[in-house]
């Protein structure tokens, strides 16, 4: 049988707004993925690291204070620094819609805005995501 | 206050009459009577569903809470008007805390403002009172809210982003350029290092000439909420008390009219709780912090006074209505009765508003006007002394000077225009109004019954009690959200494609601007002098000395947040997010 998919939720930066990162937790757990939920303030050095310790597929990254646009490059490219650019990065909160080109273009697979429903996330993560061999 | 204290005397005596039996507003025979036509009423309207069945099932506010169809004097038999509704500015206060409401002053129109450096606030924050904002409030950038500086490698991505930079007094003193602080009040949303920023604000004033004794305003202060909900935490729940009683203690006797803590409600709501919880558990934190400072030797009546309180505005109208109503009721119970506090103004629940930021939407952003109106104006209902209206294009970023000036006009033109001021608590009275007031008050004291159960708030925070009950109801609301049993307008029905909006975006010079500026301060102070005032802190924070006198002394020197921060942190350890969801 192949394994769960393992999905590490993760709260980069200074940033203290949690509630989509846990809805978003839960919401992975109920739909049948392995959830590991980093809590507040990681860098993304520990985030990568986290990552790696646990052996992800992909990686959620929920940023809703501005920062997105240095952490989410950051985390990729730790990740390559690191041999792990298979994790697929994806992520979500207060984005605007025109740094979402910028942000796939440096790695992001898929950046959901407010408002998506959970089962919008859990969909793209069946199709995208696959447990690493 | 002249007329609160007279009307006082008359209502204890009253009050004290009326503890027991109650003396109910409607009679037994109109009771009966009424029972009677309601039960034929009823009947007739069941024939009549039959025909024509209701839109719903189950008709519930946003929280879950079920609405029947009518309410009637049934509904509120028990209620005694003057022991449980009375007169504004009279105990229990349901009504407002002042006798004479927005007759004789308007709410502070107080918006949330804080975007790239000090430069660019302070030119905002004259955009505002130009355009007749009446009270200052101030967003801090991620970094200043954490006790970071912006050069810190934990403010990587953040300088300036979410609010206003500030590092040091220097950043203040260009903050308030131009602005007298003897003039206006100012509330601060910082917690962790909220003693550096009042003691900055202090300075700053100093130096304008205005004593502390003359400056009013607010610090955030309310660090129990932080680990319940807003997670900017930084100390472990005792240090982080022991510095908000330090605040308290030296503001009572030196800074008079500022509010010590704003006992916010409002985080817990955005982070998904229901209005019953919010309410609650901000009444459950203010119940600590009262035991705090009278634990440390403090009369509950010269501290009590300077206690506010900030609420959300969330959309549910009716609901967030009674929530108001039954806070300023529970709070004048708990003050009178369990702290028997003496001062009419230590029973006074003040609070300050925001309409609801997670009830906006980035998509069809526009309709965002229409919901910050209603929330304003539920606000305005319930007797709020302050209100913030969120930007039509919060749900992107920090809102644009258009955006933020439509905000303001919401609530002017609810001030000036609607004529919903000209009388007192128009709603008391609705029997639907009045029964979920009762009931938002029930259900609040079971929440709070059962938080004393545990030992106080600060055992609930280490059971991890409040946060997993707010992670339960925000993941419930998504569900609803999802399955389309709550509507939003836009998202899960009528959903349509919208056109970009222009938003907010911070320039790259604007941190080079504050890292520069950082250096300078630093190569340009006292800097021998910088570490005996920070020696002085660490010595105070060892000794259980009050804080306040020793940070007023180092930010004068210009010391920075961080290095303050930095022996705090040392000192008292870090408090880590223990992750529940």
């Amino acid at each position: 049988m192949e394994r769960k998919v393992r999905i590490l939720i993760a709260k980069p930066g200074l940033d203290g707004h949690d509630r989509g990162a846990k809805v978003i937790a839960r919401g992975f757990r109920d739909a049948g993925f392995e959830v590991i939920y980093t809590g507040l303030h990681q860098t993304p050095e520990q985030i990568v690291a986290a990552a790696i310790q646990e052996d992800v597929d992909g990686i959620g990254l929920s940023i809703l204070s501005g920062a997105h646009d240095y952490i989410f490059p950051e985390v990729i490219k730790l990740l390559k620094e690191k041999g792990a650019e298979d994790i697929v990065v994806f992520g979500g909160g207060i984005i605007p819609e025109e740094d979402i080109p910028a942000l796939k273009q440096s790695g992001a697979k898929a950046i959901f805005i407010p408002g998506t429903p959970i089962e919008e996330a859990v969909k793209w993560v069946r199709e995208n995501i696959k447990p690493r061999k | 206050m002249r007329i609160i204290s007279e009307l006082k005397t008359t209502n204890s005596e009253l009050f004290a009459l009326r503890r027991n039996g109650g003396d109910r507003m409607f009679k037994q025979d109109q009771l009966e009577d009424l029972q009677r036509e309601k039960k034929k009423w009823e009947d007739d309207l069941s024939k009549f569903l039959s025909e024509t069945p209701e839109r719903l099932p189950h008709f519930t506010t946003i929280s879950d809470l079920e609405i029947k169809g009518l309410y009637t004097p049934d509904d509120i038999k028990d209620l005694d008007y003057i022991r449980d509704i009375g007169f504004p500015g009279v105990y229990p206060f349901t009504r407002g805390v002042q006798p004479s409401m927005y007759r004789g002053r308007l709410w502070t129109m107080r918006m949330f403002s804080g975007l790239g450096g000090p430069e660019e606030t302070n030119q905002r924050f004259h955009y505002l009172l130009n355009h007749g904002e009446t009270g200052l409030s101030i967003a801090f950038h991620y970094p200043t809210l954490m006790g970071y500086d912006s050069d810190s490698p934990m403010a990587r991505g953040e300088v300036g982003k979410c609010g206003v930079a500030i590092d040091t007094l220097k950043d203040m003193e260009i903050l308030f350029e131009g602005i007298p602080l003897d003039k206006v009040t100012t509330s601060m949303t910082i917690n962790p290092p909220a003693s550096i920023l009042l003691a900055m604000y202090i300075v700053v004033a100093e130096k304008q000439g205005v004593s502390k004794k003359e400056i009013g305003g607010t610090i955030q202060n309310d660090m129990l909420k932080e680990f319940i909900a807003q997670k900017t935490f930084m100390l472990p729940p005792k240090p982080s008390l022991r510095i908000i009683v330090d605040t308290i203690e030296y503001c009572t006797k030196e800074v008079p009219r500022w509010n010590t803590i704003s006992i916010s409600g409002y985080h817990i709501r955005e982070a998904g709780s229901t209005a019953v919880q919010e309410l609650a558990f901000t009444l459950a934190d203010g119940i600590a912090y009262v035991e705090a400072a009278m634990e440390r030797g403090l009369d509950v009546d010269d501290f009590a006074p300077r206690l506010s309180f900030f609420f959300d505005s969330h959309i549910d109208f009716f609901e967030e209505i009674a929530k108001f109503r039954a806070a300023r009721r529970i709070w004048a119970k708990i003050m009178r009765e369990r702290f028997m506090a003496k001062k009419p103004r230590s029973w006074m629940l003040r609070f300050h508003t925001q309409t609801a930021g997670c009830s906006l939407t980035a998509q069809q952003p526009f309709n965002n006007v229409i919901r910050t109106a209603y929330e304003a104006l539920a606000a305005v209902l319930g007797g709020t002394q302050s209100l913030h209206t969120n930007s039509l294009d919060e749900t992107y970023a920090i809102p644009t000077e258009e955006a933020v000036t439509i905000a303001l006009r919401t609530q002017q033109i609810l001030a000036e225009e609607t004529g919903v001021t000209n009388t007192i608590d128009p709603l008391a009275g609705s029997y639907f109004v009045e029964a979920l007031t009762n009931q938002m008050e029930e259900k609040a004291w079971d929440y709070i019954r059962k938080i004393d159960e545990m030992g106080g708030m600060v055992k609930a925070i280490e059971r991890g009690y409040p946060q997993m009950e707010i992670a339960e109801a925000a993941y419930r609301f998504q569900r609803q959200i999802d399955s389309k049993e709550k509507v939003i307008v836009g998202v899960n029905k009528y959903v349509t494609d919208h056109p970009p909006i222009t938003i907010w975006r911070m320039r790259p010079e604007i941190e080079q601007r504050q890292l520069k500026r950082l250096q300078e301060v630093r190569s340009t102070r006292n800097n021998s002098k910088v570490k005996e005032c920070l020696e002085e802190i660490r010595k105070a924070s060892l000794n259980n000395e009050n804080l306040m006198p020793h940070i007023i002394n180092a930010v004068r020197e210009y010391a920075t947040i961080q290095e303050i921060c930095d022996i705090w942190r040392e000192v008292f350890g870090r408090y880590t997010d223990p992750g529940y969801f």
